[in-house]
């Protein structure tokens, strides 16, 4: 299988704080790589670092095997990157519908053509698609400011696949969102990487949720990754163990 | 209220009331009329700068001195009206490109700052560059375009005009490019992670805003037939900023009823006199605290108050 996000020995330092501190980890096509690690470890402004919201101090972002350090958001996104935060960042006064139409309508043929075709961009049917795949359809028309917190991460989390992309990072996607809705978020996610062909990068502090989903997970400390391998393999690990248990 | 498809009709057919009315008035509200229809273009540019993408404009009286002034100047020279329109709006236009280039690194009170030097340096141009523009002269005899020379006729130009940019706005909002606005106040940051070109979407907001406004000048010059550069300082860039403010920012009504209170307001409350500043003050500084969305929140919610309550949506397992 082809890499296709690579990190070269990533550094990011604020003042005298080392937040990423010489990280270097490669994912391949159609994995679902898990990154843990106690708070304040580094996992944000590595995904920030990857995702082009801040610049690294020095090291390299590698996407399928081009230098993309640095690049804006926007350039990662029309490259296929998406993304989701750690706090919720939907559009409180669109409907739900429409911030799924927002998040895929950017990748419909130019801008012009935009202004004068279809309201919708031709997305509302895949929009309705989507809702209903994230059991959101009762909710479709609306405000997404109305909705539940956890409704609010799964529109998050949805709004991620609606342009078809090769890469989702997702950062703490199952935070707020109830047990009875966890297990088919999963699987949800599971389809959309087994149906979609997306590769995933999956930042989580729920164990269970991240050890049954991800194929691989990475743990950082203090910046650094203490362990990569098998979702077992990095649970069981004395280091990991150690860096949450503090002994 | 804020859904510009439901409201569309009822700003076309507040357009077409107040021109059967002004057909039957005397000449005084005839102008008042014809005024509304201006300033309301103007401030749906504003709305759509300030109200939908979150950008704030304290220049917006100088892109209407920039469409006045294009119009006053090129009518003498035998250009026709609608050149002297587009032009003007073509300047402002380009005029708010430049304009949007510090929002894209500044914003909030900054930016707010950025225009007020910009509406400054604007009101001086038109004040000292006397071999242009006549200076604190002004410059009269504006003509109007035949065959609208009549007041009447000017009024229903005037709303032709406001129904033609109520229409392009209704459908520039519910196009992808509307949702684009929105997502840029509501969360920049977001909006770039979808692929939102933040950066040409607030260049744009800035420009189609200041282009409207220019519209808005090339109509207001002719209109009295008199223009000079203090109709176009600082207080008309207030005053567009209340319009929008008190009729309900980012909601397709609110400049519509806004810019009625600011023509009419004044009116009513002339019998005060001296006390109709302050009256008119206290008006919009309690309308403001029981409604930060304006006179628009109001009838939202009055209008909600008249509907069955929806049953709570109860989230599915």
């Amino acid at each position: 299988m082809s890499v296709v996000l690579e990190a070269r020995d990533l550094h990011r330092h604020f003042g005298g704080v080392k937040a990423v501190n010489g990280v270097s980890f490669a994912v391949e096509e159609g994995e679902i790589l898990g990154v843990i690690g106690p708070n304040g470890s580094g996992k944000s402004t590595l995904f920030n670092c990857l995702l082009g919201q801040i610049p690294p101090s020095t090291g390299q972002v590698l996407l399928d095997g081009k230098d993309v350090t640095g690049m804006k958001p926007i350039e990662l996104n029309r490259r296929g990157v998406s993304r989701t935060f750690q706090l919720l960042q939907v559009f409180p006064q669109l409907s739900s519908r429409e911030n799924l139409i927002l998040a895929g309508q950017e990748h419909i043929g130019s801008r012009m053509k935009r202004l004068f075709g279809r309201p919708d961009a031709g997305l509302s049917a895949a929009a309705d698609r989507m809702l209903e795949q994230f059991k959101l359809s009762h909710v479709a028309a609306l405000p997404a400011g109305g909705l539940s917190y956890g409704q609010q991460k799964l529109l998050d989390a949805a709004m991620a696949f609606m342009a078809g992309p090769r890469l989702v990072l997702l950062d703490e996607p199952a935070g707020g969102v109830n047990l009875s809705l966890l297990g088919s978020f999963r699987e949800r996610l599971r389809a959309m990487n087994a149906q979609g062909g997306s590769t995933f990068v999956v930042i989580e502090h729920n164990m269970d949720f991240v050890m049954s989903l991800c194929t691989r997970v990475m743990c950082i400390a203090e910046g650094k990754v203490i362990a990569n391998g098998k979702p077992d393999d990095v649970r069981n690990d004395p280091t990991v163990i150690e860096a949450y248990l503090g002994h | 209220m804020n859904q510009p498809h439901r409201v569309l009709p009822l700003a076309l057919v507040l357009l077409l009331v107040a021109g059967l009315a002004g057909s039957v008035l005397k000449p005084y509200p005839i102008y008042l009329i014809s005024l509304w229809a201006v300033y309301t273009i103007s401030a749906i540019g504003l709305n759509l700068t300030l109200g939908f993408a979150g950008q704030i404009s304290l220049a917006q009286a100088s892109f209407v001195g920039f469409g006045a002034y294009a119009t006053a100047l090129l009518l003498p020279h035998g250009v026709p009206f609608g050149f002297t329109l587009v032009i003007g709006a073509a300047i402002s236009f380009i005029l708010g490109v430049l304009l949007g280039f510090p929002a894209l690194r500044v914003q909030g009170h900054y930016l707010a700052f950025v225009t007020l030097a910009l509406a400054t340096i604007a009101f001086l141009v038109f004040r000292n560059e006397s071999w242009l523009t006549h200076g604190t002269a002004g410059i009269d005899k504006i003509a109007r375009p035949i065959p609208f020379t009549s007041d009447v006729a000017y009024m229903w130009l005037c709303l032709a005009a406001l129904a033609v940019v109520t229409l392009g706005v209704w459908w520039l909002l519910r196009s992808p490019w509307g949702r684009a606005f929105l997502a840029l106040r509501e969360n920049p940051v977001r909006a770039a992670s979808l692929g939102v070109d933040v950066r040409t979407y607030t260049l744009l907001a800035f420009a189609i805003g200041a282009g409207l406004g220019g519209v808005s000048g090339a109509l207001f010059a002719p209109l009295g037939q008199y223009i000079e550069p203090s109709e176009f300082a600082l207080p008309l860039s207030f005053s567009l900023l209340l319009m929008v403010v008190v009729g309900g920012s980012g909601s397709f009504l609110g400049p519509f009823l806004g810019a009625m209170v600011s023509v009419a307001l004044p009116e009513v409350l002339r019998s005060f006199q001296d006390y109709y500043l302050l009256i008119y003050g206290v008006i919009v500084i309690l309308l403001l605290v029981f409604s930060p969305d304006g006179i628009v929140g109001i009838i939202a919610r009055g209008v909600a108050r008249l509907r069955p309550t929806d049953a709570p949506v109860e989230p599915k397992p």
